[in-house]
């Protein structure tokens, strides 16, 4: 008897979806925008957050020592920074080194290159380049640089200047506008998601309204509450189950036009790849928020108006 | 089986749809109550079906309180009241046959059932003929019975009947009260409410009379005075 309950609601909600045709249209294309508003905050998080981590793993840490500061005491720095548990890796480049490099960088600038020669000495310092295992650890490398005394043997510093603290400014503006972008697009989101629930509610008012005649006699003859509700709870997430799989059909074709553009804007990712590696999730995602979203619009225009009629 | 204990429903002070009402109809018991337009008699059916909440009293049917039910029970006691209208109800893109086995197929009976119990009703009613045709292809009085054929195909305790024949010809309205006769020899009790004096005197059976609100007149085998 359940059973043949079932197949009944069902059959009732499939006549009821296919005869108000343009209203069930209309319901669906809400839908497929917020399901995309949805998908599109995914594809956005992914390429805010991938290049947020290339960046970090960018960063380095470069002390330039003033030029008249003696290799040995360099190089006692250097191995005193190796002893360090956080550190990955320190390169030392040399006074000479650092010219050679920067006269191979500006081989196409004479002007540079001539005023260099007119100098007549290296105004470079030399340069130790230091990786640390997790971006995190910059943060402790440079408390050290600070307080470390093997950087002043003779009183006076012999440290020129310490690049973090300029790379740390633009790594933390990095991830306030990433918060930001990310509070704004759920903002978006949330506004939509209600707009859509909004717009399927009064969508399924209709079809109760243009069923009424049906739900009275229903009513009449006993039939239990959630055998009049079914159908319509059945409507809804036709709804919210087509415009899934119009908006991930969608996608296809949106994120592979994107693809390249957001390969070479942002750094190192394609998010027409993105989708098919991650089409299982984003799938779940998509169909679960859309027979959701018009479960919950059935259940509240059903609660309203069933109960009336 | 229905009974009716110090019933009253007022809508506001000054309209009174029922005044301290006190009747019981017996198991298998044919029943007509009549009255003006006003008079109580709707309302009186809609208690029975938990459409309306009595003001004051209470309504039984059997030894349950009606009104006592929870919301989510009535669907149980409204399959076992069978009810026709005056603009008989049918929904108008189902044939005969369809209208009927909808109202099995909500009360959640399996097909095979249908199939069988169907054409049984339709004979009672004599539409077996016409079990294909759609509502705007009959006459009145067809309409009415297949309206009765739905209301009875589930086997109710309790036919009510709402001025079935205020839209019929006299012929037709002959059909539908032997057709109630017939269905309440069957061991159904049958509720009937009507204007029609000729129903009642053809009936000979219990008449109740209402009048503005208060039963005036409860006759074994009543006449239509008013």
């Amino acid at each position: 008897m359940f059973l043949t309950n079932v197949r009944r609601i069902a059959r009732t909600g499939l006549m009821s979806f296919w005869r108000n045709g343009f209203v069930s249209l209309a319901s669906v294309l809400v839908m497929i925008i917020t399901l995309s508003v949805i998908g599109a905050i995914v594809f956005l998080n992914v390429l805010l957050e991938t290049s947020l981590s290339a960046i970090k793993d960018k960063v380095d840490v470069n002390v330039y020592f003033v030029t008249n500061a003696a290799e040995e005491d360099i190089l006692a720095v250097k191995s005193s920074l190796e002893q360090l548990p956080e550190v990955a890796l320190v390169t030392y480049t040399s006074r000479e080194q650092a010219l050679e490099n920067f006269r191979v960088r500006h081989e196409n600038d004479q002007l540079t290159l001539r005023a260099l020669d007119e100098l007549g000495q290296n105004p470079l310092g030399a340069v130790l380049n230091i990786k640390a295992k997790e971006p995190s650890q910059y943060e402790g490398i440079a408390a050290f640089l600070e307080n470390d005394s093997a950087l002043s043997p003779n009183g006076a510093s012999i440290v020129d200047k310490v690049n973090y603290f300029q790379n740390r400014a633009a790594i933390d503006k990095l991830s306030t506008i990433i918060s930001a972008a990310d509070k704004l697009g759920f903002g978006i989101m949330i506004a939509l998601i209600v707009i859509s629930v909004l717009i399927t509610l009064n969508t399924v008012r209709l079809a109760i309204y243009i069923s009424r005649e049906e739900i009275a006699v229903m009513k009449l003859v006993g039939a239990s509450n959630m055998y009049v509700r079914g159908p319509f709870l059945i409507i809804g997430m036709l709804y919210g189950a087509i415009a899934g799989m119009l908006t991930l059909i969608l996608f296809l074709p949106i994120t592979y036009w994107l693809g390249s553009a957001s390969e070479s804007f942002f750094i190192g990712i394609n998010i027409f790849n993105y989708y098919l590696s991650n089409f299982g999730q984003i799938f779940l995602l998509i169909m679960l928020s859309g027979i959701l979203i018009g479960a919950i619009s059935s259940f509240l225009a059903t609660k309203k108006y069933v109960n009336k009629v | 089986m229905i009974y009716f204990e110090k019933v009253s429903k007022v809508y506001n002070p000054d309209s009174v749809a029922l005044e301290d009402v006190t009747f019981g109809i017996e198991p298998g018991e044919f029943v007509s109550i009549v009255g003006h337009s006003g008079a109580g008699k709707t309302t009186l059916l809609k208690m029975i079906l938990a459409e309306e909440r009595p003001s004051a009293g209470t309504v039984y049917f059997g030894s349950t309180d009606i009104h006592d039910l929870p919301r989510g029970d009535l669907h149980e006691l409204r399959r076992k009241i069978g009810t026709i209208f005056q603009d008989f109800r049918l929904l108008p893109h189902m044939n005969v046959f369809e209208n009927v086995a909808f109202s099995m197929e909500v009360a959640g009976r399996d097909d095979e059932e249908i199939e069988s119990d169907v054409p049984h009703v339709l004979e009672l009613v004599d539409l077996s003929h016409k079990a294909w045709n759609f509502p705007h292809e009959l006459s009145g009085g067809e309409k009415q019975r297949v309206a009765i054929a739905r209301a009875i195909v589930n086997q109710p305790d309790l036919l009510i009947a709402d001025e079935p024949t205020g839209n019929l010809d006299p012929v037709s309205t002959y059909d539908i009260v032997q057709i109630l006769k017939r269905i309440n020899d069957l061991g159904t009790t049958v509720m009937l409410t009507t204007h029609n004096k000729g129903v009642i005197d053809e009936l000979g059976k219990r008449v109740v009379t209402l009048e503005e609100g208060k039963i005036v007149r409860d006759d074994k085998h009543g006449q239509y005075v008013i």
